[in-house]
């Protein structure tokens, strides 16, 4: 076997793309917190920021050694425990510090973590979320992290996934329905209007979501070869396309083109070429932003109506995405531009199956597990807060700050005061 | 005729409006306003500045109404707004001297709502 060495275009540019995914989660906090009501905004963007603390230090601890150390078929080793082995050679056949690849790596589980948010804000306690973010990051997404990348059972019988159409995309968007069914729908939910605060917000996020994304699929191909290059490219080019098939469904259907519809459709196109980024040429590329769109699309519209509060559609923009992404990669695959493997339109049928089955396991495993992790979080704490917080607002509640304090009427407590004493409080008797 | 003003909390303007619509009481306006009534104060925290909240924010309903529909509005504003908590809100009925529709130059009894029938 030829001996590895560094390559410093590589660690450059992988250096540049770790930043550049990290960036998505208070992205992610942004166009979350655009989408739920006034009082709740702080709570939502704190989930996002929480995943950074809670992901990036279980990651370090032993996610990404039951991820990435060894070729088990189910899940790896302990030999990498707090980075134990993990240091400046390159990992197997990489070019990349190990280390580097390490930190690339984390910040796919932060922000996979902080995806889930999104089907539990405005009734989530702070503290429970952070026991299950912790749980969730070793126990769904290293494993399933390990199936598609680590050299688990997936990668073994052929599922290609570029960047994470398994353990991000649809690992998020499953356990996001398991999180909405065992948390329950907010209070007012199907009785009131609950309406985004602030499209600017959403249209930010989304707009910042997109350019860590290059990091996201342009990063995958762990260095600038040309599978980099070409899902670098496809990250310009689906979106684009899907947020023109947006446009056109929302004339259509209401005969004005939304900007929160514009901002859904960047994420849903950056989702569908996630899992086949470097796989697939432009031109499928954009064939998969146009029609990946459809399916969903006709979700988000159809998940208000039913009993099912999965507040901020993780399920349709990256679960669903995502599962179109994995399924389509494996009809359009090119080995002429991967080099790796054609899909059913190029002669290859068994890599579509490869993809079915991904498409299969993956959504059951992210269901069961998420729902049997919130059950036992559960049993050792309420996982909602009361009515009484939930109407008063989250940010008061949760974090005893508010997004837009004006200020009128603050009394400066001095330390002095111990808190409370000496200001005028007529007694609530 | 009589003005009914009631002050309620944020999170129950929605009930208000619900209990108002049942009862047929069908005009009034809302503003957003701030207040302090005795309710414990919230206290905050911005870094190393600590901050007791001493205005909340509430919801003012102002509710022109004739003499016969006082007690149903009254009731409405209560059900609504109710937790049981302090904080709940206030509510202030104020003798009204004329009204005018602008539309129709409509004045007193025919222009507040609901019109008795």
């Amino acid at each position: 076997m030829m001996i590895a060495a560094i390559d410093t275009g590589d660690t450059a540019w992988m250096l540049a793309a770790t930043a550049l995914v990290l960036l998505m989660t208070p992205a992610l906090g942004l166009f979350y917190a655009g989408l739920v009501r006034s009082k709740n905004t702080l709570n939502t963007f704190m989930m996002c920021v929480a995943a950074i603390a809670i992901a990036g230090v279980t990651w370090a601890m032993i996610g990404y050694s039951l991820a990435f150390d060894g070729e088990g078929a189910l899940i790896g080793g302990l030999g990498h425990f707090a980075l134990d082995g993990v240091g400046f050679e390159p990992r197997g056949e990489g070019t990349i510090p190990h280390l580097l690849f390490m930190a690339f790596q984390g910040t796919f589980c932060i922000i996979t973590v902080a995806l889930i948010a999104g089907a539990v804000v405005e009734r989530m306690r702070f503290g429970a979320f952070m026991i299950f973010a912790a749980l969730w990051s070793v126990l769904v997404y290293a494993v399933l992290a390990h199936w598609a990348f680590g050299g688990g059972w997936l990668a073994a019988q052929g599922t290609l996934d570029f960047a994470g159409g398994v353990p991000v995309e649809m690992g998020s968007g499953f356990s996001a329905l398991a999180a909405a069914l065992v948390v329950g729908a907010r209070k007012d939910y199907g009785r009131q209007a609950l309406l985004p605060h602030n499209a600017v917000y959403v249209l930010l996020g989304a707009g910042l979501l997109w350019f860590g994304w290059f990091g996201f699929n342009g990063g995958s191909g762990l260095g600038v070869g040309d599978q980099s290059i070409l899902a670098f490219v496809n990250t310009l080019l689906t979106p684009a396309c899907a947020l023109i098939t947006w446009f056109i469904l929302d004339l259509i259907r209401g005969r004005k083109v939304t900007a929160i519809g514009a901002a859904t459709a960047i994420i849903v196109g950056c989702v569908l070429i996630t899992p086949a980024g470097g796989f697939i040429s432009p031109g499928w590329a954009m064939a998969l932003g146009f029609l990946g769109a459809l399916p969903c699309y006709a979700m988000i519209m159809w998940r208000p109506r039913t009993r099912v509060d999965e507040t901020l559609d993780v399920l349709a923009a990256h679960g669903l995405a995502g599962f179109t992404g994995i399924l389509f990669l494996g009809l359009v695959a090119q080995i002429g531009w991967n080099g790796v493997a054609d899909g059913l339109f190029y002669g290859d049928g068994g890599q579509f199956w490869s993809q079915v089955v991904a498409a299969a396991v993956t959504p059951a495993y992210a269901f069961i597990m998420t729902i049997i992790l919130l059950k036992v979080v559960g049993l050792v704490m309420p996982l909602r807060v009361s009515e009484h917080d939930e109407a008063m607002g989250m940010d008061v509640t949760q974090h005893g700050e508010e997004a837009y304090v004006t200020g009128e009427g603050a009394i400066l407590v001095l330390p002095e005061d111990g808190g409370r004493a000496g200001v005028p409080v007529a007694d609530p008797g | 005729m009589k003005l009914v003003i009631g002050i309620v909390r944020p999170e129950k303007a929605n009930d208000v409006l619900e209990a108002l619509y049942r009862a047929e009481v069908r005009g009034f306006s809302i503003s957003r306003v701030q207040g302090h009534g005795g309710e414990l104060d919230r206290v905050e925290t911005y870094r190393g500045t600590t901050v007791q909240m001493g205005l909340s924010e509430k919801v003012r309903f102002e509710v022109a109404v004739s003499d016969t529909y006082v007690q149903t509005t009254i009731d409405a504003l209560c059900e609504g707004a109710r937790t049981g908590d302090v904080g709940d809100g206030k509510i202030f009925v104020l003798p009204l001297e004329q009204a005018v529709r602008i539309r129709t130059s409509e004045t007193d009894q025919s222009a507040v709502t609901p019109v008795v029938k």
